[in-house]
Protein backbone atom coordinates (compact mmCIF):
# COMPACT_ATOMS: atom_id res chain seq x y z
CA UNK A 1 0.00 0.00 0.00
CA UNK A 2 2.43 2.61 -1.17
CA UNK A 3 1.60 6.29 -1.05
CA UNK A 4 0.42 7.65 -4.35
CA UNK A 5 -1.74 4.63 -5.08
CA UNK A 6 -5.13 5.71 -6.37
CA UNK A 7 -7.93 4.59 -4.03
CA UNK A 8 -10.88 6.22 -5.75
CA UNK A 9 -11.13 7.32 -9.34
CA UNK A 10 -14.18 9.09 -10.72
CA UNK A 11 -14.69 9.73 -14.39
CA UNK A 12 -17.32 12.00 -15.96
CA UNK A 13 -20.14 11.35 -13.50
CA UNK A 14 -23.63 12.54 -14.45
CA UNK A 15 -26.89 12.44 -12.51
CA UNK A 16 -30.28 14.08 -13.06
CA UNK A 17 -33.36 14.14 -10.87
CA UNK A 18 -36.64 14.72 -12.69
CA UNK A 19 -34.89 16.38 -15.61
CA UNK A 20 -32.72 18.63 -13.41
CA UNK A 21 -29.00 18.05 -13.85
CA UNK A 22 -27.43 17.65 -10.41
CA UNK A 23 -24.09 16.22 -11.50
CA UNK A 24 -22.80 17.37 -14.83
CA UNK A 25 -19.53 15.61 -15.53
CA UNK A 26 -17.51 15.19 -12.32
CA UNK A 27 -14.02 13.67 -12.50
CA UNK A 28 -11.31 13.39 -9.84
CA UNK A 29 -8.98 10.98 -8.05
CA UNK A 30 -7.94 10.39 -4.46
CA UNK A 31 -4.65 8.76 -3.53
CA UNK A 32 -4.20 6.62 -0.47
CA UNK A 33 -3.79 8.75 2.64
CA UNK A 34 -5.15 11.88 1.00
CA UNK A 35 -7.82 14.10 2.54
CA UNK A 36 -9.94 15.98 0.04
CA UNK A 37 -12.55 18.51 1.04
CA UNK A 38 -15.51 19.32 -1.18
CA UNK A 39 -17.25 22.64 -0.64
CA UNK A 40 -19.69 24.72 -2.54
CA UNK A 41 -23.13 26.27 -2.22
CA UNK A 42 -26.10 24.09 -1.32
CA UNK A 43 -27.70 22.43 -4.30
CA UNK A 44 -24.38 22.14 -6.10
CA UNK A 45 -24.51 18.32 -6.02
CA UNK A 46 -22.11 17.54 -3.16
CA UNK A 47 -24.34 15.06 -1.32
CA UNK A 48 -25.53 13.49 -4.56
CA UNK A 49 -21.89 12.98 -5.56
CA UNK A 50 -21.12 11.07 -2.34
CA UNK A 51 -24.25 8.97 -2.69
CA UNK A 52 -23.42 8.09 -6.28
CA UNK A 53 -19.94 7.03 -5.22
CA UNK A 54 -21.15 4.31 -2.84
CA UNK A 55 -24.12 3.48 -5.07
CA UNK A 56 -26.81 4.61 -2.62
CA UNK A 57 -27.91 6.41 -5.79
CA UNK A 58 -27.14 5.10 -9.24
CA UNK A 59 -25.34 7.58 -11.50
CA UNK A 60 -26.86 8.06 -14.97
CA UNK A 61 -23.49 8.09 -16.67
CA UNK A 62 -19.83 7.88 -15.76
CA UNK A 63 -17.50 5.37 -14.14
CA UNK A 64 -16.09 4.89 -10.65
CA UNK A 65 -13.16 2.70 -9.60
CA UNK A 66 -12.42 1.70 -6.00
CA UNK A 67 -8.91 0.33 -5.50
CA UNK A 68 -8.62 -0.23 -9.23
CA UNK A 69 -11.86 -2.20 -9.56
CA UNK A 70 -14.75 -0.64 -11.39
CA UNK A 71 -17.85 -0.47 -9.18
CA UNK A 72 -20.21 1.05 -11.75
CA UNK A 73 -20.11 -2.01 -14.01
CA UNK A 74 -23.44 -3.40 -12.68
CA UNK A 75 -21.94 -6.82 -11.94
CA UNK A 76 -20.21 -6.05 -8.69
CA UNK A 77 -21.97 -6.90 -5.42
CA UNK A 78 -23.15 -3.52 -4.15
CA UNK A 79 -23.11 -4.61 -0.51
CA UNK A 80 -19.46 -5.67 -0.83
CA UNK A 81 -18.55 -2.28 -2.30
CA UNK A 82 -20.32 -0.38 0.46
CA UNK A 83 -18.51 -2.32 3.19
CA UNK A 84 -15.27 -0.78 1.96
CA UNK A 85 -16.59 2.78 2.18
CA UNK A 86 -17.25 4.39 5.57
CA UNK A 87 -20.17 6.79 5.29
CA UNK A 88 -20.91 9.48 7.88
CA UNK A 89 -24.21 11.33 7.44
CA UNK A 90 -25.18 14.86 8.36
CA UNK A 91 -28.05 13.57 10.50
CA UNK A 92 -25.99 10.78 12.17
CA UNK A 93 -28.63 8.14 11.34
CA UNK A 94 -27.86 5.95 14.34
CA UNK A 95 -30.07 2.92 14.96
CA UNK A 96 -32.34 4.22 17.73
CA UNK A 97 -33.13 0.86 19.30
CA UNK A 98 -29.49 -0.12 19.85
CA UNK A 99 -26.88 1.06 22.35
CA UNK A 100 -23.84 2.93 21.08
CA UNK A 101 -21.89 -0.33 21.34
CA UNK A 102 -24.47 -2.33 19.37
CA UNK A 103 -24.69 0.42 16.76
CA UNK A 104 -21.02 -0.19 16.09
CA UNK A 105 -21.04 -3.99 16.42
CA UNK A 106 -24.22 -4.98 14.57
CA UNK A 107 -22.83 -4.74 11.04
CA UNK A 108 -19.68 -6.56 12.17
CA UNK A 109 -21.89 -9.46 13.26
CA UNK A 110 -24.40 -9.65 10.46
CA UNK A 111 -22.42 -8.28 7.51
CA UNK A 112 -18.87 -9.31 8.36
CA UNK A 113 -20.07 -12.44 10.22
CA UNK A 114 -17.73 -11.85 13.15
CA UNK A 115 -18.26 -13.70 16.42
CA UNK A 116 -20.30 -11.77 18.97
CA UNK A 117 -17.41 -11.36 21.42
CA UNK A 118 -14.96 -10.31 18.71
CA UNK A 119 -17.44 -7.80 17.32
CA UNK A 120 -17.97 -6.42 20.82
CA UNK A 121 -14.25 -6.07 21.47
CA UNK A 122 -13.65 -4.33 18.18
CA UNK A 123 -16.63 -2.03 18.70
CA UNK A 124 -15.30 -1.02 22.12
CA UNK A 125 -11.92 -0.31 20.59
CA UNK A 126 -13.48 1.91 17.93
CA UNK A 127 -15.57 3.76 20.52
CA UNK A 128 -12.36 4.38 22.44
CA UNK A 129 -10.84 5.82 19.29
CA UNK A 130 -13.57 8.49 19.26
CA UNK A 131 -13.36 8.98 23.06
CA UNK A 132 -16.71 7.39 23.86
CA UNK A 133 -15.84 4.14 25.64
CA UNK A 134 -17.64 5.36 28.76
CA UNK A 135 -20.89 5.89 26.88
CA UNK A 136 -20.91 2.52 25.14
CA UNK A 137 -24.03 1.34 26.98
CA UNK A 138 -26.10 4.46 26.22
CA UNK A 139 -28.84 4.65 23.62
CA UNK A 140 -28.76 7.32 20.87
CA UNK A 141 -31.54 9.34 22.52
CA UNK A 142 -29.33 9.63 25.62
CA UNK A 143 -26.39 11.10 23.70
CA UNK A 144 -25.66 14.66 22.58
CA UNK A 145 -25.42 15.45 18.87
CA UNK A 146 -21.63 15.49 19.01
CA UNK A 147 -21.56 12.12 20.75
CA UNK A 148 -24.02 10.66 18.24
CA UNK A 149 -21.85 11.78 15.35
CA UNK A 150 -18.78 10.24 17.00
CA UNK A 151 -20.65 6.93 17.41
CA UNK A 152 -21.53 7.16 13.71
CA UNK A 153 -17.85 7.67 12.90
CA UNK A 154 -16.88 4.68 15.06
CA UNK A 155 -19.56 2.59 13.34
CA UNK A 156 -18.04 3.42 9.95
CA UNK A 157 -14.45 2.90 11.14
CA UNK A 158 -15.22 -0.53 12.57
CA UNK A 159 -15.85 -1.88 9.08
CA UNK A 160 -12.20 -1.09 8.29
CA UNK A 161 -13.03 0.98 5.21
CA UNK A 162 -10.46 1.88 2.55
CA UNK A 163 -11.97 5.35 2.37
CA UNK A 164 -14.25 7.51 4.54
CA UNK A 165 -17.00 9.77 3.17
CA UNK A 166 -18.29 12.54 5.42
CA UNK A 167 -21.44 14.34 4.25
CA UNK A 168 -21.54 17.66 6.11
CA UNK A 169 -20.83 15.90 9.41
CA UNK A 170 -21.07 19.02 11.58
CA UNK A 171 -23.92 20.91 9.90
CA UNK A 172 -26.61 19.51 12.18
CA UNK A 173 -24.65 20.23 15.38
CA UNK A 174 -24.85 23.06 17.90
CA UNK A 175 -21.75 25.26 17.58
CA UNK A 176 -20.28 24.13 20.92
CA UNK A 177 -20.43 20.47 19.80
CA UNK A 178 -18.70 20.90 16.45
CA UNK A 179 -15.21 20.93 17.95
CA UNK A 180 -15.32 17.42 19.42
CA UNK A 181 -16.32 15.94 16.06
CA UNK A 182 -13.72 17.92 14.12
CA UNK A 183 -11.05 16.86 16.63
CA UNK A 184 -11.83 13.20 15.94
CA UNK A 185 -11.79 13.81 12.20
CA UNK A 186 -8.46 15.61 12.47
CA UNK A 187 -7.00 12.75 14.45
CA UNK A 188 -8.10 10.27 11.77
CA UNK A 189 -6.70 12.54 9.06
CA UNK A 190 -3.34 12.51 10.86
CA UNK A 191 -3.51 8.71 10.84
CA UNK A 192 -3.67 9.07 7.04
CA UNK A 193 -7.12 7.56 6.66
CA UNK A 194 -8.12 8.40 3.09
CA UNK A 195 -11.15 10.71 3.26
CA UNK A 196 -13.55 12.68 1.14
CA UNK A 197 -15.19 15.37 3.26
CA UNK A 198 -18.11 17.57 2.29
CA UNK A 199 -17.95 20.47 4.73
CA UNK A 200 -18.06 24.23 5.10
CA UNK A 201 -15.63 24.16 8.02
CA UNK A 202 -12.94 26.22 6.32
CA UNK A 203 -10.66 25.97 9.36
CA UNK A 204 -10.75 22.19 9.11
CA UNK A 205 -10.10 22.30 5.38
CA UNK A 206 -7.17 24.65 5.86
CA UNK A 207 -5.51 22.57 8.56
CA UNK A 208 -5.94 19.00 7.28
CA UNK A 209 -7.03 18.92 3.64
CA UNK A 210 -4.53 18.12 0.91
CA UNK A 211 -6.88 19.67 -1.58
CA UNK A 212 -10.15 21.53 -1.80
CA UNK A 213 -12.54 20.80 -4.63
CA UNK A 214 -15.10 23.54 -5.15
CA UNK A 215 -18.38 22.37 -6.65
CA UNK A 216 -20.92 24.52 -8.43
CA UNK A 217 -23.56 23.77 -11.04
CA UNK A 218 -22.85 20.06 -10.87
CA UNK A 219 -19.16 20.20 -11.71
CA UNK A 220 -15.87 20.88 -10.00
CA UNK A 221 -15.24 24.55 -10.74
CA UNK A 222 -11.84 24.75 -9.14
CA UNK A 223 -9.48 22.50 -7.21
CA UNK A 224 -6.13 22.87 -5.53
CA UNK A 225 -4.32 23.26 -2.21
CA UNK A 226 -6.55 24.86 0.49
CA UNK A 227 -4.66 28.13 0.81
CA UNK A 228 -4.67 28.72 -2.91
CA UNK A 229 -8.40 28.07 -3.26
CA UNK A 230 -9.37 30.07 -0.17
CA UNK A 231 -6.99 33.03 -0.57
CA UNK A 232 -6.70 33.28 -4.31
CA UNK A 233 -9.67 31.73 -6.13
CA UNK A 234 -9.95 32.34 -9.84
CA UNK A 235 -13.57 31.48 -10.56
CA UNK A 236 -16.07 34.24 -9.78
CA UNK A 237 -18.50 31.95 -7.91
CA UNK A 238 -15.67 30.61 -5.72
CA UNK A 239 -14.49 34.17 -4.95
CA UNK A 240 -17.98 35.19 -3.86
CA UNK A 241 -18.37 32.09 -1.69
CA UNK A 242 -15.17 32.56 0.29
CA UNK A 243 -15.68 36.30 0.52
CA UNK A 244 -19.03 35.73 2.19
CA UNK A 245 -17.57 33.13 4.55
CA UNK A 246 -14.68 35.36 5.58
CA UNK A 247 -17.09 38.23 6.19
CA UNK A 248 -19.08 35.97 8.44
CA UNK A 249 -15.97 35.04 10.44
CA UNK A 250 -14.90 38.68 10.74
CA UNK A 251 -18.30 39.68 12.02
CA UNK A 252 -17.84 37.10 14.74
CA UNK A 253 -14.87 39.12 15.92
CA UNK A 254 -11.97 37.23 14.38
CA UNK B 1 -49.18 -12.81 9.24
CA UNK B 2 -49.51 -9.12 10.11
CA UNK B 3 -45.74 -8.62 9.88
CA UNK B 4 -45.49 -10.35 6.52
CA UNK B 5 -48.31 -8.27 5.07
CA UNK B 6 -46.93 -5.02 6.46
CA UNK B 7 -43.46 -5.73 5.08
CA UNK B 8 -44.92 -6.78 1.71
CA UNK B 9 -46.86 -3.55 1.45
CA UNK B 10 -43.91 -1.32 2.31
CA UNK B 11 -41.01 -3.15 0.66
CA UNK B 12 -42.60 -5.52 -1.83
CA UNK B 13 -42.46 -4.94 -5.58
CA UNK B 14 -45.63 -3.71 -7.27
CA UNK B 15 -47.48 -7.05 -7.67
CA UNK B 16 -46.55 -8.22 -4.16
CA UNK B 17 -47.64 -5.04 -2.49
CA UNK B 18 -50.82 -4.88 -4.56
CA UNK B 19 -51.70 -8.45 -3.57
CA UNK B 20 -51.05 -7.74 0.10
CA UNK B 21 -53.06 -4.50 -0.07
CA UNK B 22 -56.00 -6.32 -1.68
CA UNK B 23 -56.04 -9.11 0.89
CA UNK B 24 -55.79 -6.66 3.77
CA UNK B 25 -58.52 -4.56 2.14
CA UNK B 26 -60.88 -7.53 1.90
CA UNK B 27 -60.53 -8.65 5.50
CA UNK B 28 -60.71 -5.13 6.84
CA UNK B 29 -63.74 -4.48 4.69
CA UNK B 30 -65.78 -7.58 5.61
CA UNK B 31 -67.52 -7.62 8.98
CA UNK B 32 -65.84 -10.32 11.10
CA UNK B 33 -69.08 -12.31 11.30
CA UNK B 34 -69.35 -12.37 7.50
CA UNK B 35 -65.80 -13.69 7.20
CA UNK B 36 -66.62 -16.42 9.73
CA UNK B 37 -69.79 -17.38 7.88
CA UNK B 38 -67.97 -17.53 4.57
CA UNK B 39 -65.30 -19.83 6.00
CA UNK B 40 -67.73 -22.09 7.84
CA UNK B 41 -70.80 -22.11 5.59
CA UNK B 42 -69.59 -21.09 2.11
CA UNK B 43 -66.20 -22.79 1.73
CA UNK B 44 -67.69 -26.32 2.09
CA UNK B 45 -69.55 -25.61 -1.17
CA UNK B 46 -66.11 -25.41 -2.78
CA UNK B 47 -65.11 -28.61 -1.08
CA UNK B 48 -63.07 -26.96 1.71
CA UNK B 49 -64.11 -28.04 5.20
CA UNK B 50 -63.04 -26.68 8.58
CA UNK B 51 -64.41 -27.64 11.99
CA UNK B 52 -66.22 -24.82 13.85
CA UNK B 53 -63.18 -24.29 16.06
CA UNK B 54 -60.66 -24.08 13.19
CA UNK B 55 -63.03 -21.92 11.13
CA UNK B 56 -63.11 -19.48 14.02
CA UNK B 57 -59.31 -19.58 14.43
CA UNK B 58 -58.73 -18.99 10.71
CA UNK B 59 -61.33 -16.23 10.52
CA UNK B 60 -59.91 -14.35 13.49
CA UNK B 61 -56.33 -14.72 12.26
CA UNK B 62 -57.31 -13.18 8.92
CA UNK B 63 -59.35 -10.36 10.40
CA UNK B 64 -56.96 -9.41 13.17
CA UNK B 65 -53.92 -9.95 10.96
CA UNK B 66 -55.32 -7.49 8.43
CA UNK B 67 -55.85 -4.85 11.11
CA UNK B 68 -52.51 -5.51 12.84
CA UNK B 69 -50.64 -5.21 9.57
CA UNK B 70 -51.87 -1.64 9.28
CA UNK B 71 -50.51 -0.73 12.72
CA UNK B 72 -47.15 -2.26 11.84
CA UNK B 73 -47.10 -0.63 8.41
CA UNK B 74 -47.69 2.78 9.97
CA UNK B 75 -44.95 2.18 12.51
CA UNK B 76 -42.48 0.97 9.87
CA UNK B 77 -43.10 4.02 7.73
CA UNK B 78 -42.54 6.37 10.64
CA UNK B 79 -38.95 5.16 11.03
CA UNK B 80 -36.63 7.77 9.62
CA UNK B 81 -35.35 6.95 6.14
CA UNK B 82 -31.85 7.85 7.34
CA UNK B 83 -31.58 4.60 9.31
CA UNK B 84 -32.31 2.72 6.12
CA UNK B 85 -29.55 4.60 4.30
CA UNK B 86 -27.14 3.95 7.17
CA UNK B 87 -27.89 0.23 7.09
CA UNK B 88 -27.33 0.12 3.34
CA UNK B 89 -24.13 2.16 3.61
CA UNK B 90 -22.79 -0.46 6.04
CA UNK B 91 -23.36 -3.14 3.42
CA UNK B 92 -26.49 -4.75 4.89
CA UNK B 93 -28.85 -6.48 2.49
CA UNK B 94 -32.47 -5.30 2.36
CA UNK B 95 -33.54 -8.38 4.31
CA UNK B 96 -30.92 -7.83 7.03
CA UNK B 97 -31.98 -4.21 7.25
CA UNK B 98 -35.67 -5.14 7.66
CA UNK B 99 -35.01 -7.89 10.22
CA UNK B 100 -32.38 -6.15 12.35
CA UNK B 101 -33.14 -2.46 12.04
CA UNK B 102 -36.67 -1.76 10.84
CA UNK B 103 -38.89 -4.44 12.39
CA UNK B 104 -37.52 -4.30 15.96
CA UNK B 105 -38.36 -0.61 16.05
CA UNK B 106 -41.57 -0.91 14.02
CA UNK B 107 -43.08 -3.63 16.21
CA UNK B 108 -42.16 -1.73 19.36
CA UNK B 109 -43.84 1.39 18.05
CA UNK B 110 -46.91 -0.61 17.01
CA UNK B 111 -47.38 -2.28 20.43
CA UNK B 112 -50.14 0.06 21.71
CA UNK B 113 -52.15 -0.50 18.51
CA UNK B 114 -51.49 -4.23 18.61
CA UNK B 115 -52.69 -4.46 22.21
CA UNK B 116 -55.90 -2.70 21.24
CA UNK B 117 -56.47 -5.20 18.46
CA UNK B 118 -55.75 -8.20 20.71
CA UNK B 119 -58.38 -6.97 23.16
CA UNK B 120 -60.86 -6.65 20.30
CA UNK B 121 -59.96 -10.20 19.37
CA UNK B 122 -60.82 -11.45 22.86
CA UNK B 123 -64.17 -9.72 22.62
CA UNK B 124 -64.76 -10.82 19.02
CA UNK B 125 -64.30 -14.41 20.09
CA UNK B 126 -67.95 -14.27 21.22
CA UNK B 127 -68.87 -14.24 17.52
CA UNK B 128 -67.58 -17.79 17.21
CA UNK B 129 -70.70 -18.98 19.03
CA UNK B 130 -72.63 -18.26 15.82
CA UNK B 131 -70.80 -20.99 13.94
CA UNK B 132 -71.22 -23.45 16.78
CA UNK B 133 -68.06 -23.03 18.84
CA UNK B 134 -68.78 -23.72 22.50
CA UNK B 135 -67.11 -20.60 23.83
CA UNK B 136 -68.18 -18.52 26.79
CA UNK B 137 -70.91 -16.51 25.07
CA UNK B 138 -72.49 -19.69 23.69
CA UNK B 139 -72.45 -21.21 27.16
CA UNK B 140 -74.04 -18.05 28.59
CA UNK B 141 -76.78 -18.16 25.99
CA UNK B 142 -77.64 -21.79 26.63
CA UNK B 143 -77.65 -21.13 30.40
CA UNK B 144 -80.02 -18.26 29.82
CA UNK B 145 -82.42 -20.30 27.75
CA UNK B 146 -82.61 -22.84 30.60
CA UNK B 147 -82.82 -20.48 33.56
CA UNK B 148 -83.93 -17.20 31.98
CA UNK B 149 -81.90 -14.90 34.22
CA UNK B 150 -80.36 -12.62 31.56
CA UNK B 151 -79.20 -9.88 33.93
CA UNK B 152 -77.02 -12.11 36.10
CA UNK B 153 -75.83 -14.40 33.31
CA UNK B 154 -74.87 -11.81 30.69
CA UNK B 155 -73.47 -9.40 33.25
CA UNK B 156 -71.24 -12.18 34.58
CA UNK B 157 -70.14 -13.06 31.03
CA UNK B 158 -69.41 -9.39 30.34
CA UNK B 159 -67.34 -9.09 33.50
CA UNK B 160 -65.32 -12.18 32.61
CA UNK B 161 -64.61 -10.68 29.14
CA UNK B 162 -63.62 -7.43 30.84
CA UNK B 163 -61.30 -9.34 33.16
CA UNK B 164 -59.62 -11.07 30.21
CA UNK B 165 -59.26 -7.75 28.39
CA UNK B 166 -57.71 -6.21 31.50
CA UNK B 167 -55.19 -9.02 31.75
CA UNK B 168 -54.25 -8.47 28.09
CA UNK B 169 -54.01 -4.75 28.64
CA UNK B 170 -51.70 -5.22 31.65
CA UNK B 171 -49.60 -7.75 29.76
CA UNK B 172 -49.02 -5.33 26.88
CA UNK B 173 -48.25 -2.49 29.29
CA UNK B 174 -45.50 -4.72 30.71
CA UNK B 175 -44.21 -5.53 27.23
CA UNK B 176 -44.16 -1.86 26.31
CA UNK B 177 -42.19 -1.01 29.43
CA UNK B 178 -39.81 -3.89 28.95
CA UNK B 179 -38.98 -2.92 25.38
CA UNK B 180 -39.02 0.83 25.89
CA UNK B 181 -36.03 2.44 24.21
CA UNK B 182 -34.19 4.42 26.90
CA UNK B 183 -34.30 8.15 26.38
CA UNK B 184 -36.67 7.94 23.44
CA UNK B 185 -39.87 7.91 25.45
CA UNK B 186 -40.30 8.82 29.10
CA UNK B 187 -40.97 5.83 31.37
CA UNK B 188 -44.40 5.75 32.90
Amino acid sequence: MADGEVVLKVEDLHKSYAGVKVLNGVSFEIDRGQIKVICGPSGSGKSTLLRCLNLLTNPDKGRVWLEGQEITDQIRDVNKVRQKIGFVFQEFNLFNHLTALRNVSIALEIVKKMKKEDARDLALKELKRVNLEEDAHKYPAELSGGQKQRVAIARALAMNPVIMFYDEPTSALDPHLIGEVLDVMKKLAQEKLTSLVVTHEIGFARSVADEIMFMGDGTILEQGPPNEIIENPKHEMVKQFFKRISELYRRDGQ
Amino acid sequence: MAIIFAVARVYGNKPTSLLATTIVGIFRGFPAIVTLFIIFFALPELGIFFSPFWSAVLGFVLVTGAYQSEYIRGAIQSIHLGQSLAAEALGMSKLQEIVHIILPQGIRAALPGISNEIIYLVLYSSLASYIGVEEMFAVARSFNSLQFRPLEIFLTAGLIYAAMATVCFAGFKMLENKYRIPGLEAAR
